[in-house]
């Protein structure tokens, strides 16, 4: 089994704003669109190094999304972020229009992804962002699993030229462990563990609970593959396949509703293809609410020791 | 302007209006009124204000036109046709399976001159203040014309896009707006009330200009101060008739999604031979 050692605890949003100043850095063709959140969402660094390529647009997402489209028509590469809640759902018309049925370039930073969002509550908690983004037409969704990929997240999407690309990521430091060597491709997932008896496919900061709970699991004598679902469109479906017929049982889990999210993908690709039982973790049709981090992802069961949990008495 | 110049602005306009008739009687669905009421604005923008050609729709010199109401797509669609960028018997394909022209203008189905698909109000303003930052960051000072109508100012996006466009000193950007009183439900008084226009835009950091928009010597004044304008966004209010050119659906409400039968459409096309 490969050992995967966090090597330090950062925020997910630290990668994404890295990544978009490297990108900034890239290519001379990148803006960035400030909607107030600037250094909340990772753009400030971009801001201070580019101030004539960044422009302030205020509390107007649905307007930043289609200056956005705008910008990308001009040949520009914009990127606007801004809270999930804000980005994918507020604005959401905007980009299924302006965005995706015009194909253009465009990258999106959906922020304060999931539950572990923390004490600012419900409103803020992006818990649906997936479910909307996936359904467009054009649209690319990416969640990387800690700040390393998210940085390597943006400059994928800098390549992806077919249309506009979605990147979720949170808000609290969590454990750094990939590293800039592994390629992040997208619509290509990572197996992160080889196992046979079951998989467990996860995504965004979930993915290093599914492979602590792969670590304790072993110690009992069970095989778990875990796969990093980082691209949820395009969706892996090889690996996933391949996954189904190997270990004939599959656990997702996902910062996120189980309606319409990893799970619902999951179980619907598996059904069309070859039907295994799907059992999905994530927010249960559910508002979340405030709480620390740590006390929300308990409350909601998205743990290492959750996951342990589910497949112990799945494999029993 | 010159007599001889108004004569082919007006015979242009005309023909641009018969073969908006002819385009939605053959589709059997579709909006006649707004559609008639631009004929002479889209008709000025295509033959006398904007750099264009037709035969390289991607050339890099010219000013774009972002149409933030999709659904008047017979009146684009038509003074596209008439400026040579494809064949006026395509007209006749307008909303059918496997068209180029579909009900609201959708690049992805090939046809050339569009610069956006569009179809949800609220949205080309803000798609024309990126376009007009694009330019300016790399010194192409050609314009961007964005045409909405005056139901769809109650979108409340079109306001964030107003805000912005005048914080970020867009000169090169020019509204229009088909001020025809009209929408769906009736009148945009009864609907929901957009007054004071005029002072709306300007309280937004704009200039406004008014004008009468089926009057091309109105529109040619109009549109010569809004493109020497240097200091910020300017917005166009046009004063238009709904159903512009038929005696018997002007200013009919009624007319805003609805087309003519073929029988009417024969009446129409008397109409505006008389026009
Ligand atoms: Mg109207």
């Amino acid at each position: 089994m490969k050992q995967w050692i966090q090597h330090s605890e950062r925020p997910t949003r630290a990668g994404f704003g890295e990544g978009v100043l490297e990108a900034g850095i890239l290519n001379n063709e990148v803006v960035a669109l400030g909607g107030d959140i600037t250094s909340s969402v990772g753009l400030d660094l971009f801001a201070k190094a580019f101030p004539d390529r960044f422009f302030s647009l205020g509390i107007a997402e649905q307007n930043a999304i289609a200056v956005a489209a705008g910008l990308a028509l001009g040949g520009k590469i914009p990127v606007f972020s801004t809270y999930g809640v804000f980005a994918a759902i507020r604005a959401a018309d905007q980009i299924r229009v302006s965005l995706c049925y015009n194909r253009l370039h465009a990258i999106i930073g959906g922020a304060h992804a999931g539950i572990s969002v923390g004490p600012d509550g419900a409103t803020h908690q992006a818990l649906e962002d997936i479910a909307i983004m996936t359904s467009f037409p054009n649209m690319c969704v990416l969640s990387p699993c800690d700040a390393t990929q998210a940085r390597l997240a943006v400059l994928a999407a800098l390549g992806y030229t077919a249309g506009p690309v979605y990147i979720r990521f949170g808000r609290e430091a969590v454990a750094d462990f990939t590293t800039p060597e592994l390629p992040f491709e997208i619509g290509k997932a990572q197996v992160m563990n080889y196992g046979a008896d079951i998989t467990v496919i996860a995504t965004g900061h979930m993915v290093w609970e599914a492979i602590q709970s792969a670590v304790t699991l072993r110690n009992q004598g069970l095989s778990v593959r875990v796969i990093n679902m980082h691209s949820l469109k395009p969706l892996d479906e090889d690996i996933i396949i391949k996954a189904a017929k190997e270990t004939r049982r599959i656990v997702t889990i996902e910062e996120h509703q189980m309606i319409g999210g990893l799970g619902s993908l999951v179980a619907s690709l598996t059904a069309r293809n070859f039907p295994v039982p799907v059992f999905s973790m994530g927010i249960n049709d559910h508002f979340g609410e405030s709480g620390q981090a740590a006390e929300l992802l308990l409350k909601y069961g998205l743990t290492a020791d959750h996951i342990t949990r589910k497949i112990l008495s799945i494999c029993k | 302007m010159d007599d001889q110049n108004l004569k082919e602005l007006q015979n242009m306009s005309r023909s641009i209006r018969q073969w908006i008739i002819r385009s939605l009687a053959e589709a059997g669905s579709g909006h006649t009124g707004g559609s008639l009421g631009l004929s002479d604005v889209f008709t000025y923008l295509y033959f006398k204000v904007m750099k264009h050609r037709p035969n390289q729709p991607d050339w890099e010199g010219r000013d774009h036109l972002i149409l933030s109401i999709g659904h008047v797509a017979p009146v684009f669609y038509s003074t596209l046709a008439h400026a040579g960028y494809f064949h006026l018997d395509e007209l006749l394909t307008l909303r059918k399976l496997g068209s180029r022209l579909q009900g609201h203008p959708g690049k992805d189905h090939g046809l050339p001159g569009i610069e956006l698909s569009s179809g949800s109000l609220g949205q080309g303003l803000s798609v024309g203040v990126g376009l007009a930052i694009s330019k300016r960051i790399n010194n192409n000072d050609t314009c961007v014309f964005v045409v909405m109508g005056d139901g769809e100012l109650q979108e409340g996006s079109v306001w964030e896009a107003a805000m912005s466009a005048s914080h970020h000193k867009l000169n090169r950007l020019i509204a229009i707006v088909d001020r025809n009183g009209l929408q769906i439900d009736g009148k945009t008084s009864d609907v929901m009330e957009i007054e004071p226009l005029k002072q709306k835009w300007e309280s937004f950091g704009w200039k406004v200009l008014e004008c009468d928009g089926n009057n091309f010597a109105d529109l040619e004044t109009a549109f010569d101060k809004a493109i020497s304008n240097v200091v910020g966004p300017v917005v166009i209010i046009a004063r238009t008739i709904m159903g512009k050119g038929i005696p018997s659906i002007e200013n009919d409400y009624r007319w805003h999604g609805k087309v003519p039968s073929r029988e009417q459409a024969i009446e129409f096309q008397k109409d505006l031979e008389d026009l």
